[in-house]
C-alpha cells in the first residue's frame, strides 16, 4: 500500500491517512450522489410551491407541512386544527409495520436458529430455500399473493373444503391482507441476522446455563438472547423500515381503504394529479421516524458495547 | 476393576456404551468413583474421556449401561436436574455477566434467594481469591482468572460432584503448575469428589488420588499414580505413562514367580512372571530410564554391556543413548548431581547396565 512512500520515517501516520483519504473517496461520493443529494433534494421540494400539474414553482412556502398537519375547513381559511387523514395513515403504517415486525420475529426467529443449529453442511441449502422466493420480483410476488388470498383462490377454496369456514372470506382489500404481503416480503430480513448472530454463538454457553441448573426457557431467555441480541435488532430494523414505508403490498393487498404511508407518497408522484411538495414533505416526516428509531438503536448498541468492554 | 454396591460411591458406571451411528466411542465401561476422592480420566485425545464425563454431567446421552450418583440412577435425567457441576475446557463463562453473577447464576437457578446466593458467590470467590474482581465482566480478566471464575461458578451450588473437562490446557505452563496445586487443595478443603479429565499424564500423576487410563474407548488401567507408573499392565500404559524403554522380549524359563526372558539379541533378563505369556511365548519388556545405572565393572550377575553413544543434557538428568549388540537402543537417565554416585560417561566408553531389581515388567501385547 502506502508504504513505500513513507520512506520519510516519522511521517508514516500522515501518509496513511492522506492515502486512507484518497481511497474513501468513491464511496463518499457514491454517497453523496446517490443518498445526500437526493435527501436535500427532498428536503428543498417540500418547502416549495406546487405545479398544477405535477412539479414545483420555486417560491419558499410551508402550505406543504400545514397541509399535512393542519385543517383549515373546506376553504381554507380557518384556523390551524389538526389534520386527523395523514396522521390516521402514519399511525396505521406503524402499527401494520410493527406489527408485521412482531410477526417476523415470532416466525424467523425460531426458523433462523433451526437452521443455524443444523449441522454445518446442510445449513447454506436451509439458508437458500429461505431466500428462493425472494429471486422474483417483489411486485411480481406480490400479485401472487393477491391471487392466493381472492374470495376463489387457493386458501379460501382450502378453507371452504376443510370446512374450516362455511364461505369464502374476504381477505383480499383488508388489514389482514396486508399483514400477510409485509410479514411474506419482509420474513429473510429477520432470519438472516439472526441466523448470522445465532451461529456466531457459542453454544457451550448453554450446557454451561444447563449445567447450572437453568431451564431450556430460563436459557434462552437470560443466555441466547442476550448474546444474539444486536443480531435480533437489526432483523427487527430491516423488517421495520421497509414496512413502514411499502406501497406494493398496500396498494394491492389493501385496496384504498387501507392505505400506507408508502402509496400516500407514490401518488403524489404519479400521473398529474400529484402534489410533489406535499409528497417531498412527508417523505421527510417517515425519514425524521425512521432516523430517530435508528438513532434509539445506535444508543443501545452503543450501551452494550461499553458493557462489553 | 471392580463393581460395586453403589452406595458409597460417588459414581457408578455400569457398562456405559456410547456410539455415534457406527463408531463406537466408548465399548462397555465400568467404573467406580470413590467419595470425595480426586479421580483423574487420562488418555491421548479421541479415547473417550471427554464423551464419558459429558455423560456424567448429561450431555451427551447414554446408548447402553447405567451411571449412579451416590445409588441414585442419573443416565436419564437432563443435565438441570443432575446435582454436578463442569468446569469447561473454554471456560464458557456468561460473557453478558459480570464475575459475581456469573457465579451467582447457579444458585439463583437452585431458588436461593438473591442475598442469600450473593453471600455464598462472596465466600467462593474469597476462597479463589478473586473478591476485588467481582464486578468485572469475563472479558477484562485474564487466561488464569477466567479459569478461577469458571472454578468458582461450578463449586458456588456445592455440586456433589465437580467435573473438569481439560481446565488447565490454555493456561501458560507455569500457570499450570500453580493451579495443579490449588485445584488439589481445593478439593481436599471442599471435600468434593473431583472427576478432572486430561491427555497430561505429569498432571494426572501430580494432582490424583486414582487414575483411570483409557484409550480407544475402553479403560486400560485404574490405580493410584505409583501403580501406573511403576506397575503398567499392558503396553499401552507403560509407554504412554512417562518415558519408557520398551523392549521385545521371549519368555524362556519360569522359576517359580519369575521368569527368564530373552532380548532379540540374546541377553536375558529375570522379572516377575505375568499370567497370560508362557514359557516360549513373546511378549514386551518395559524399562524405566531412570531405573537403570551405569557402572565400569560388572557388579551384578545380570549386568550386561554397552556403548554409550550420546549424552543428552536435560537439565535436572542427563539422558545417555546406549547402544547394545545387534543394534538395540537402550535410553538410560542419571540425575544430575555430584552428590549421587552415579557417574556419567563420556561417549565412546563401554559401560556396564545394572537394572535395579523388580523395575523390568513384562507386558503382554
Amino acid at each position: 500500500m502506502a508504504g513505500g512512500a513513507a520512506g520519510g520515517g516519522g511521517t508514516q501516520g500522515d501518509t496513511y491517512k492522506e492515502a486512507r483519504t484518497w481511497l474513501l473517496l468513491p464511496t463518499w461520493v457514491t454517497l453523496s450522489i446517490l443518498v445526500l443529494v437526493p435527501v436535500l433534494l427532498m428536503l428543498v421540494y417540500s418547502f416549495l410551491t406546487k405545479e398544477f400539474r405535477g412539479g414545483v414553482i420555486w417560491e419558499f412556502t410551508f402550505a406543504a407541512y400545514d397541509q399535512f398537519f393542519c385543517d383549515r375547513g373546506l376553504f381554507g381559511d380557518e384556523p390551524c386544527s389538526i389534520e386527523w387523514t395523514y396522521l390516521n395513515i402514519f399511525w396505521r403504517s406503524i402499527w401494520q409495520a410493527g406489527l408485521a415486525t412482531i410477526l417476523s420475529l415470532v416466525i424467523g426467529f425460531p426458523t433462523a436458529y433451526f437452521i443455524a443449529t443444523r449441522p454445518a453442511r446442510v445449513r447454506p441449502l436451509w439458508v437458500f430455500l429461505i431466500t428462493i422466493p425472494y429471486w422474483v420480483n417483489l411486485l411480481i410476488r406480490t400479485v401472487s399473493m393477491r391471487f392466493m388470498l381472492r374470495e376463489e383462490g387457493p386458501l379460501n377454496n382450502f378453507l371452504v373444503w376443510s370446512g374450516i369456514a362455511d364461505a369464502p372470506l374476504q381477505m383480499i382489500n383488508t388489514n389482514f391482507a396486508v399483514q400477510i404481503g409485509l410479514f411474506y416480503s419482509y420474513l429473510p430480513f429477520m432470519v438472516l441476522p439472526i441466523y448470522a448472530a445465532v451461529e456466531r454463538y457459542n453454544f457451550s454457553l448453554s450446557e454451561a446455563a444447563a449445567d447450572l441448573y437453568a431451564s431450556k426457557w430460563t436459557t434462552l431467555r437470560r443466555i441466547v438472547l442476550p448474546a444474539v441480541r444486536p443480531g435480533v435488532i437489526a432483523g427487527c430494523i430491516l423488517v421495520f423500515v421497509p414496512s413502514l414505508g411499502a406501497f406494493l403490498a398496500p396498494d394491492l393487498l389493501g385496496g384504498a381503504k387501507n392505505f400506507m404511508i408508502g402509496s400516500l407518497i407514490e401518488e403524489q408522484f404519479k400521473g398529474n394529479a400529484g402534489n410533489w411538495p406535499f409528497g417531498a414533505a412527508a417523505s421527510m416526516i417517515l425519514l425524521s421516524m425512521v432516523l430517530v428509531i435508528l438513532m434509539i438503536y445506535a444508543r443501545q448498541q452503543a450501551r452494550a458495547g461499553g458493557e462489553e468492554r | 476393576m471392580q463393581v460395586s454396591d453403589g452406595t458409597d460411591h460417588a459414581i457408578d458406571v455400569r457398562k456405559a456404551v456410547k456410539r455415534y451411528g457406527d463408531f463406537t466411542a466408548l465399548k462397555s465401561i465400568t467404573l467406580s468413583i470413590r467419595d470425595n476422592e480426586f479421580f483423574t480420566l487420562l488418555g491421548p485425545s479421541g479415547c473417550g474421556k471427554t464423551t464419558l464425563l459429558r455423560m456424567i454431567a448429561g450431555f451427551e446421552d447414554v446408548t447402553e449401561g447405567e451411571i449412579f450418583l451416590f445409588g441414585d440412577e442419573i443416565e436419564n435425567l437432563p443435565p438441570n436436574k443432575r446435582p454436578v457441576n463442569t468446569v469447561f475446557q473454554n471456560y464458557a463463562l456468561f460473557p453478558h455477566m459480570n464475575v459475581l453473577e456469573n457465579v451467582c447464576f447457579g444458585l439463583e437457578m437452585l431458588g436461593r434467594g438473591k442475598a442469600e446466593a450473593r453471600r455464598r458467590a462472596g465466600e467462593i470467590l474469597e476462597m479463589v481469591q478473586l473478591s476485588q474482581f467481582s464486578e468485572r465482566k469475563p472479558s477484562q480478566l485474564s487466561g488464569g482468572q477466567q479459569q478461577r471464575v469458571a472454578l468458582a461458578r461450578a463449586l458456588a451450588p456445592q455440586p456433589k460432584v465437580l467435573l473438569l473437562d481439560e481446565p488447565l490446557s490454555a493456561l501458560d505452563l507455569k500457570l499450570r503448575k500453580a493451579m495443579q496445586l490449588e485445584l488439589k487443595h481445593l478439593q481436599r478443603e471442599t471435600g468434593i469428589t473431583f472427576i478432572f479429565v486430561t491427555h497430561d499424564q505429569e498432571e494426572a500423576l501430580t494432582m490424583s488420588d486414582r487414575i483411570a487410563v483409557m484409550s480407544a474407548g475402553e479403560v486400560q488401567q485404574l490405580g493410584e499414580a505409583r501403580d501406573i507408573y511403576e506397575r503398567p499392565e499392558n503396553r499401552f500404559v507403560a509407554d504412554f505413562i512417562g518415558e519408557t524403554n520398551l523392549i521385545d522380549v521371549t519368555v524362556k524359563a519360569k522359576d517359580g514367580s519369575r521368569v527368564l526372558c530373552a532380548f532379540d539379541n540374546g541377553l536375558t533378563l529375570t522379572c516377575d512372571a505375568v499370567p497370560g505369556i508362557g514359557v516360549g511365548q513373546s511378549g514386551h519388556m518395559s524399562i524405566r530410564p531412570e531405573r537403570m545405572k551405569l557402572h565400569q565393572e560388572m557388579i551384578e550377575a545380570e549386568n550386561f554391556r554397552a556403548r554409550v553413544i550420546e549424552n543428552v543434557y536435560v537439565g535436572t538428568d542427563v539422558q545417555s543413548i546406549l547402544g547394545l549388540d545387534g543394534g538395540m537402543r537402550l535410553t538410560v537417565r542419571t540425575q544430575n548431581s555430584d552428590r549421587g554416585k552415579a557417574r556419567i560417561f563420556e561417549p565412546g566408553s563401554d559401560v556396564f547396565v545394572d537394572v535395579e531389581f523388580g523395575s523390568a515388567r513384562l507386558l503382554a501385547h
